[in-house]
């Protein structure tokens, strides 16, 4: 029998083993907890920042917001999150978790992943209330469902989904396998999934932004190192990476 | 139980030390995350939880689709024990292999492979909607599919080894006693077995409640019809972590007095027999 919850302090323990137990210098490793979204983004960010800071070894863990909130808040010793909804966030600054006042860093836009050559036609949300097509979406306890809810709500659009995802990647991970029709992801999933999946954009007038905050954790082993890491995302290098992977810059 | 056959039964079977202390090391390995468990759920919302209309609706699919995937498993599952067991065919040891394949297969890739192969673009799937306009995944014929797959080797297994060691004179007995094959089986190798079959139908059951990956991947996750409890607790701690406790707390109690209850009256010690 599988059961989700029992495993977070088998992950968090992990993350303890991962991370740098460093004195607190600037130099040495910090651990940064992203966002899944970030994925690609960070990884570019982390070689770039490596290039510039050799003093300091970057590791990242990259999980749903939450499950990082969570781990964060059982003890997992990472220096920085970086988080893809305020809500999670908040969870660690309600919890005084957080070393710093969480600041947004970027910002991801929803739209619509349909097969290769959309082979339906979809034009607009509009096609999508018919129950013709597989919708596939986030579940709404996930910030990209939340915002999915908001953008249906605002073009006064009842949808019907055949399924409610965890995260915005299996959502995709549906439409590239052809199972779903349509799928309502970021930007920046429809960049990170290549030739798999088209796109049909939703224009900014019915569309949400979604804030990714960062923030340095209250008990990160090195916060000298971490800020570095956060300014060096906040940054002219940091910024024009995240946009060059779909992100939108504050 | 009356004191003298407590006594009996103690001087009968003495556990060497080293043993009781593994023992007890293993009891300690699966008890003591339950009673973290226990120690961390906010009781208080316990009554809260349970009556929530979302969590009513997973727990009433849960217990359907499981026993619907448990009969599934016990009706095809048995025949190929027997198969396996008494039947010297071309194969046999290929077939046994691919009846434990998905125990060890991870359950997500098991969703991807029930994709490959029933879903609308998959192997037999197209056949499935071309021929007869059906369509199996994110339906709930989709989460008993995916719950009869990684459940039906825990059967099959635990069956199969019953089989090969019931004594097969008994059957031949019957069988010179004018027996049909059926009769055979179905009045002398099933209630020989029957400890077995149902520990196994059992053990199918509980990974069938349990079962995850492959239910969110191949059926998807929509409340009333796909979303089942393990999948209401992984997205339950999406937003509220003490909720994702509250309902596993519901599904390990169903769980426990189901086999509590099956154990005693079902697997306990055979009725007096004179020995």
């Amino acid at each position: 029998m599988r059961i989700p919850t029992l495993t977070i302090p088998l992950v968090a323990g992990t993350l303890a083993l991962t991370g740098c137990g460093s004195p607190d210098d600037g130099s040495s490793g910090i651990l940064v907890a992203a966002a899944a979204s970030l994925t690609d983004a960070f990884t570019d960010i982390g070689e770039a920042f490596a290039a510039e800071r050799p003093d300091i070894a970057v590791t990242f863990s990259f999980a749903a917001s939450s499950t990082l909130a969570t781990q964060i808040l059982e003890g997992a010793p990472a220096d920085v999150l970086a988080a893809a909804d305020t809500v999670t966030m908040g969870r660690l600054v309600a919890a005084g978790a957080t070393r710093d006042d969480p600041a947004v860093f970027a910002r991801n836009r929803l739209t619509i992943a349909v097969a290769v050559g959309n082979p339906l036609g979809i034009t607009e949300l509009d096609d999508l209330a018919d129950p013709g097509p597989v919708l596939v979406m986030c579940a709404p306890e996930a910030p990209c469902g939340r915002y999915a809810t908001t953008v249906f709500a605002g073009a006064g659009i009842e949808p019907l989904p055949d399924s409610l995802e965890e995260n915005p990647r299996a959502v995709l991970t549906k439409v590239a396998l052809g199972e779903a029709d349509v799928g309502i992801v970021y930007a920046t999933d429809v960049i990170a999934a290549g030739d798999s999946v088209d796109e049909v954009a939703i224009p900014d007038a019915m569309n949400v932004l979604a804030d990714y905050p960062i923030a340095l954790t209250a008990d990160g082993p090195n916060p000298a190192g971490a800020a570095a890491f956060v300014e060096f995302v906040r940054g002219a290098t940091g910024q024009a990476i995240l946009e060059r992977h779909g992100f939108t810059t504050p | 139980m009356t004191p003298e056959r407590r006594r009996r039964r103690a001087t009968a079977e003495r556990l060497p030390w080293p043993a009781g202390v593994l023992a007890a090391l293993a009891v300690a390995v699966f008890a003591l995350p339950f009673i973290g468990l226990l120690w961390r759920v906010p009781w208080s919302r316990l009554g809260h939880v349970v009556t929530e209309a979302t969590v009513r609706d997973a727990l009433a699919l849960s217990l359907r689709t499981s026993l619907l995937s448990t009969s599934i498993t016990v009706v095809l599952g048995v025949p190929l024990a027997w198969a396996l067991a008494r039947i010297d065919f071309p194969g046999r040891r290929l077939v046994r292999a691919l009846a434990t394949l998905s125990m060890v297969l991870p359950p997500v890739v098991g969703g991807v492979a029930l994709f490959a192969s029933f879903g609308r673009r998959g192997l037999f799937g197209q056949l499935l909607a071309d021929w007869f306009g059906i369509r199996i995944p994110f339906t709930t014929g989709a989460v008993v599919f995916a719950q009869t797959f990684v459940a039906m080797p825990f059967l099959v297994l635990t069956v199969e080894a019953a089989l090969r060691q019931f004594d097969h004179r008994m059957a031949d007995a019957a069988r010179t006693l004018g027996a049909g094959r059926w009769t055979v089986f179905s009045r002398v190798t099933l209630p020989a077995i029957r400890p077995a079959l149902i520990a196994g139908a059992v053990l199918a059951w509980a990974r069938a409640l349990g079962e995850f990956g492959a239910t969110i991947t191949f059926a998807g996750n929509l409340p009333g019809s796909t979303q089942t409890m393990p999948l209401a607790v992984y997205l339950a701690l999406e937003r509220d972590p003490e909720e994702a406790l509250l309902i596993s707390l519901v599904l390990i109690g169903i769980s426990l007095t189901v086999l509590l209850g099956l154990r005693d009256r079902w697997l306990g010690e055979p009725p007096a027999v004179d020995r």
